[in-house]
């Protein structure tokens, strides 16, 4: 199978210019300068790339959403947030081949004619950020990025940006505001960013792998791209796979390959004794799914078929030690944390929720506390001004929908089964196949 | 503090950013069109130079940046990588979301206190060490992960933590 993603990430300077060009790389940028901004458009769209940040919106599309040119200054946001429980991604990409989101960035900001491109990195992501800045630098010297880039007349400069500390920041109009120097609450919509974005102006948010995925479709085309995956989900994905796994990782794979393929076959399976109990397959706001429902194709319209998301193909795999009250507490103390406060729904249905899921838990859970969680979280569900508040619901009715048996059981006596998770690291020597 | 010309202040004079962080600054706002964009950057650095954002960091930053103080106040109350205490001078930052939870993250947090002899989201009476439990760091196909200051340690065992806390003691 191409790579795409992990092409370089196993030699021991790939994230160098040097090695990056030695693999072709930037001939991809030259040859959409040497395309119309449509043209550029079109093969992203004929690919079929749907944007990896977790919507699944088709980048293609999106892109031909911005305004009409008006001479003024249009932005692209590269969303470097990664902060879904769960995923790892986009670190990596950075870290190990920065210079395919910078190539993508170029490209893309050409297709949508825009100068100046910030990239929001997390806080915490230090070393992802030093070696963005480095890989600026050399493409900046070679030609790559700058002004009156390979000789078209196209100039583009890119910044880092980081965070500082905000789940909500990863949300596009939120990421927008914390540019802006404000704090990260996200705007009503309409209108769209591409509309009304980053300074008032039009602008595209765009995740990290989304557009390090663009390189290679201008490169080989939309229809070999498109071929590489399912029909309508284009391409390949970097599946992140997470807790009682023996290999976790990150595995680069065609879009649709099935969930059990990747736990038991790229994942090697479960790490002990223990049978699986349930997966999350998207991030931890994707409704969780049970053994039984592991046949189903990783790509957006299957796990949508099965009432569940792909999101960022976050996997986090539970064994049967695990306590799902528990494990719902954990996710509902993480979204309540990060509710930035806006919507009273939000605000105070996330800390409710969190506080009947640690009653039930304890022990202490009253007859009638499930179904007023429930109640909680469907009250939540599309009455907030951003996807947070659903993101904080959906896993609760999930969990409840799946493994309510657990919950009654916590609740009737009065105590948990289960064992804390003992300190049992999983020492694989790289994080990627 | 470090008046850009070297000159030592006086008892209650203004703050004043070190000429590193100026010229920090100075590279940062052509990068905007709108100045207040270089605010989160801007806080982040007077954070680093003066350790926490107390009241007069904020008036330092408002008025380099000719902000009003409660606007930069409402964004450096909205992030939490952005202190508004002191923090040890080892910040270990130990995430208990769901992946690491399931391979022991409590048990990690659990014998940071004990060796440290504080409690999650204290610091250490030497000053030299704060145990902060935080949210997915990015990192969960090596779990379980903390992070000191800006580095990860990733697939933490027992003697993993101990090494880690050795390190942040000799150096
Ligand atoms: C609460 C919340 C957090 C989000 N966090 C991220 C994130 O960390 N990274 C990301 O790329 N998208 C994140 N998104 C999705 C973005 O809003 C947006 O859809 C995405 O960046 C668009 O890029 P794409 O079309 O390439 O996927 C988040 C959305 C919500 C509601
Ligand atoms: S849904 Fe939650 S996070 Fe989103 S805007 Fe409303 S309060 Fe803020
Ligand atoms: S859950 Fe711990 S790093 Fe993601």
């Amino acid at each position: 199978m191409d790579r795409i993603f992990t092409r370089d990430w196993d030699k021991p300077q790939g994230h160098l210019l040097s090695v990056y060009e030695e693999a072709g790389g930037y001939g991809a940028l030259k040859k959409a300068l040497s395309m119309t901004r449509e043209a550029v458009m079109g093969e992203v769209k004929a690919g079929n790339l749907r944007g990896r940040g977790g919507a699944g919106f088709p980048a293609g599309v999106k892109w031909g959403f911005m305004a009409k040119d008006d001479g003024g200054p249009r932005y692209l946001c590269i969303n470097a947030d990664e902060g879904e429980p769960g995923t790892f991604k986009d670190r990596y990409i950075m870290e190990r081949s920065p210079h395919l989101m910078l190539e993508g960035a170029a490209i893309t900001s050409f297709a949508i004619n825009a100068h100046a491109c910030y990239i929001y990195i997390r806080g915490e992501f230090y070393s992802a950020a030093r070696r963005v800045r480095e890989a600026i630098d050399e493409a900046v010297k070679a030609g790559h990025l700058g002004k009156n880039i390979h000789g078209s007349g196209f100039d583009l400069d890119i910044h880092v940006h980081m965070g500082a500390g905000a789940y909500v920041c990863g949300e596009e109009s939120a990421l927008i505001e914390s540019i802006e120097g404000k704090p990260g609450k996200p705007r009503s919509r309409p209108p769209f960013p591409a509309a009304v974005g980053l300074f008032n102006r039009p602008t595209i948010v765009n995740n990290v792998e989304t557009i390090a995925a663009v390189p290679s479709i201008i490169e080989r085309g939309g229809a070999w791209y498109a071929a590489l995956g399912t029909p309508g989900n284009g391409g390949t994905k970097l599946y992140c796979v997470s807790g009682h796994v023996k290999k976790p990782g990150i595995f680069e794979l065609p879009m649709g390959t099935p969930l059990r393929e990747i736990i038991f076959t790229h994942a090697g399976g479960m790490r002990g004794a223990a049978p699986l109990k349930a997966v999350i397959p998207g991030g931890s706001s994707t409704p969780v799914l049970t053994p039984q429902e592991i046949d189903v194709k990783m790509d957006f319209d299957g796990l949508k078929a099965v009432g569940s998301m792909l999101g960022s193909a976050a996997t986090v795999v539970f064994d049967d030690t695990a306590c799902m009250v528990r494990s719902l507490a954990r996710l509902a103390h993480f979204y309540a944390h990060e509710s930035c406060g806006q919507c009273t729904p939000c605000r105070e249905g996330t800390h409710w929720m969190a506080k009947i899921v640690d009653r039930i838990e304890s022990g202490k859970g009253r007859a009638g506390d499930i179904d007023l969680l429930d109640d909680v979280a469907s009250s939540i569900m599309g009455n907030t001004i951003c996807p947070l508040g659903d993101a904080a619901a959906m896993p609760v009715s999930g969990f409840l929908k799946k493994f309510r048996v657990e919950f009654e059981e916590h609740v009737t006596t009065g105590r948990c089964r289960f064992p804390p998770q003992a300190l049992a690291p999983v020492k694989t020597d790289r994080a990627w196949v | 503090m470090h008046p850009p010309d070297g000159t030592v202040p006086e008892e209650g004079m203004a703050l004043t950013f070190s000429d590193k962080a100026e010229a920090e600054i100075k590279a940062l706002l052509p990068r905007y069109p709108a100045g207040e964009a270089a605010l989160i950057p801007v806080l982040t650095l007077a954070a680093q130079e003066y350790g926490a954002l107390t009241d007069d960091v904020i008036d330092l930053v408002s008025t380099r940046l000719g902000i009003p103080p409660t606007r930069v106040l409402a964004t450096a109350t909205f992030y939490t990588m952005l202190p508004k205490k002191p923090v040890g001078k080892h910040h270990v930052q130990v995430c208990t979301n769901i992946a690491c939870s399931l391979l022991g993250a409590e048990h990690v947090v659990e014998k940071l206190e004990r060796k440290l002899g504080i409690r999650r989201g204290e610091t250490t009476a030497d000053g030299l060490f704060t145990l902060s439990e935080v949210e997915c760091l990015g990192s969960c196909g090596s779990a379980p992960v903390m992070m000191v200051n800006e580095t990860f340690h990733e697939n933490l065992d027992e003697d993993a933590i101990d090494r880690v806390l050795e390190e942040c003691r000799r150096g």
